[in-house]
């Protein structure tokens, strides 16, 4: 198994909730989240004095699936919440050990 | 009631002191929304004290000294009004009674010294505040509204009744009085913790626009009720205190797009504020021409004046001197350019055929207000500091002030806090086996979280 996940702009998140529906994922994760890539956040000027804001409002979300799927989800989801701006965000896969379902107690597959 | 009363006139003033009673809640969210969240309710309240001390010692001995028959070569008012005593329901200050002109005056000397808290922003012990705000308006304000608004046939004031210094509505005893007052006053107390290293933004520019508009609005019976009567010159300061307002922030705005690439909200809130006191002492003597001239300049010099606190390194937290000083400056000097001599005076600017004489009488004003204030409000802080101590502790002041001067919080954000604490204390408790990855990131989030807030 494999956990994915992705930082993304805010206002992504229905595209890519509704990608990763039609994908075939029954639940994920969502987080609010704050940070910065290489674009380092914006500026704001208040009376002529400029601060830099480095953090900016981000989504985080996470999705266990098979690791036959990863790629293709990883795929799936990029291409939804992508805009071709700065500050798109990032997605990475990390391998999992165990997934429980709490109700049931199943393992494994049987568990996403 | 007495001849010469008018039920118009009275109406009308007593109308404007409400007008202006409601300029110092504004100027409180004005400053209150500048400063950041954690000490919002402090620069709120430094206002309000304003209200409570000015207006208890304005009925003792305030009205007197500005007031009460002059005391001597028009530098201060004697003391027969003390406790407003015999003062009788028909006396009258022109058609006015003398009750409507004292209340509408005590508006006046409220804000006053309100305006310099905002200087001082986050870092000022409340009581030593209040002692400032008491013994400042005694010995700066009260004196100086006597030599500026008091009248009596030549025998007055000496800047206004006897020299003829031209301010209709305050530009010098309220604005350059209260901008050199802060000026001192940031000195005295030093920099704010972080100045020019931490973001110091502004917390909720909505708050600054709700308050620059009560401003603007409060600011018509500032300007129109020193008319001290509804009349033409009245109806006059209405039409040049908008549009010298609206010229500003334009000004403002320009300015700020050519400098820094942006029109702001701050800006177009600022610009307004800048109109406003430019046009205070000019509005009863020039033209709505001669005020949209006087607020464009107001609105791009103060726009240009506020980041002189970072090339000379003294911090005046919200622009007191860049905006009152340096607004009413402009002001009272441009009355020596532009006055009509037909709106309420009868003295000509350079531009109306005067010559140099009223600019030279104005710029006496502005000067010696200028000094007087300054020093004045330098030894009086200095004095303040010695004894009880002006400012806070660096720690009380990193907090928030709010929390130690006023045990109280602006904002509650304990549904975060309480999720994030407990998600600290008892992190592994408190969530299940599966979900503690993510139990863990939020405390890790947490503790980076507390970290940047301390």
């Amino acid at each position: 198994m494999k956990l994915i996940t992705a930082v993304i702009k805010p206002y992504r998140l229905d595209e890519v909730k509704a990608a990763l529906q039609s994908f075939g994922v029954h639940g994920l994760t969502v987080t609010e989240a704050s940070g910065y890539g290489r674009q380092r956040g914006h500026t704001e000027v208040y009376r002529g004095a400029e601060y830099t804001v480095d953090l900016v409002p981000k989504i985080r979300i996470e999705v266990l699936v098979e690791d036959d799927d990863a790629d293709e989800l990883i795929n799936v989801l990029v291409k939804a919440a992508r805009t071709g701006k700065i500050g798109d965000g990032k997605v990475w896969s990390i391998p999992v050990d165990t997934a429980v379902r709490v109700r049931t107690g199943e393992r494994g597959p049987d568990a996403l | 009631m007495p001849d010469g009363f008018s039920a118009g006139d009275t109406a009308f003033v007593l109308i404007s002191a409400a007008l202006v009673m409601v300029m110092t809640p504004g100027l409180a969210f004005f400053y209150g929304g500048m400063v950041r969240a954690k000490s919002t309710l402090n620069m709120l309240a430094m206002s309000f004290l304003s209200l409570g001390i000015v207006s208890v010692l304005w009925v003792l001995y305030g009205y007197s000294l500005s007031f009460g028959p002059d005391a001597g070569a028009g530098l201060i008012g004697n003391l027969d009004f003390l406790g407003m005593r015999g003062i009788g329901l028909n006396d009258l200050t022109g058609s006015i009674p003398v009750t409507a002109f004292s209340a509408f005056q005590l508006m006046f000397a409220i804000i006053t010294p309100a305006l310099i808290s905002g200087a001082i922003a986050d870092r000022a012990k409340f009581a030593a505040w209040g002692l400032f705000v008491a013994l400042w308006v005694t010995i700066v304000y009260f004196p100086v509204a006597h030599w500026v608004f008091f009248v009596d046939g030549g025998n007055g004031g000496w800047l206004g009744d006897r020299n003829g210094v031209i301010d209709f509505a305050g530009g010098t005893a309220v604005h350059i009085n209260a901008g050199v007052a802060g000026l001192a006053l940031c000195l005295v107390l030093g920099k704010r913790v972080g100045f020019k290293k931490d973001p110091m933004r502004p917390h909720s520019l909505p708050l600054v626009m709700l308050g620059s508009g009560l401003l603007w609005f409060g600011w018509f019976g500032f300007n129109a009720g020193s008319a001290l009567a509804a009349n033409g010159v009245a109806a006059m300061a209405v039409v040049n205190t908008q549009v010298a307002t609206a010229a500003a922030l334009v000004g403002w705005l320009i300015f700020e797009k050519l400098k820094h690439g942006a029109f702001t909200t701050l800006g177009a809130a600022s610009g307004a504020v800048a109109g406003l006191v430019a046009i205070t002492p000019a509005c009863g003597s020039v033209s709505p021409l001669g005020a949209v001239a006087i607020g464009l300049i107001a609105g791009a010099v103060c726009a240009a004046a506020v980041s002189l606190k970072y090339r000379f390194g003294f911090d005046d937290s919200l622009d007191v001197v860049g905006v009152h000083a340096v607004g009413g400056a402009i002001g009272s000097l441009l009355i020596g350019l532009f006055a009509t001599g037909g709106v309420g005076q009868t003295a000509k600017g350079l531009f109306y055929g005067g010559g140099l004489d009223q600019l030279g009488k104005q710029a006496m004003g502005v000067a010696v207000v200028a000094v007087y204030s300054f020093v004045l409000s330098w030894l009086l802080a200095k004095a303040i500091d010695k004894t009880v101590g002006f400012r806070v502790a660096e720690d009380v002041e990193v907090a928030g002030i709010d929390q130690a001067e006023h045990a109280e919080s602006a904002y509650d954000f304990s549904a975060v806090g309480a999720g994030l604490a407990r998600a600290l204390l008892a992190p592994a408790a408190s969530a299940p086996a599966t979900a503690e990855p993510v139990a863990t990131r939020t405390a890790e989030k947490a503790a980076e979280k507390t970290e940047v807030d301390a």
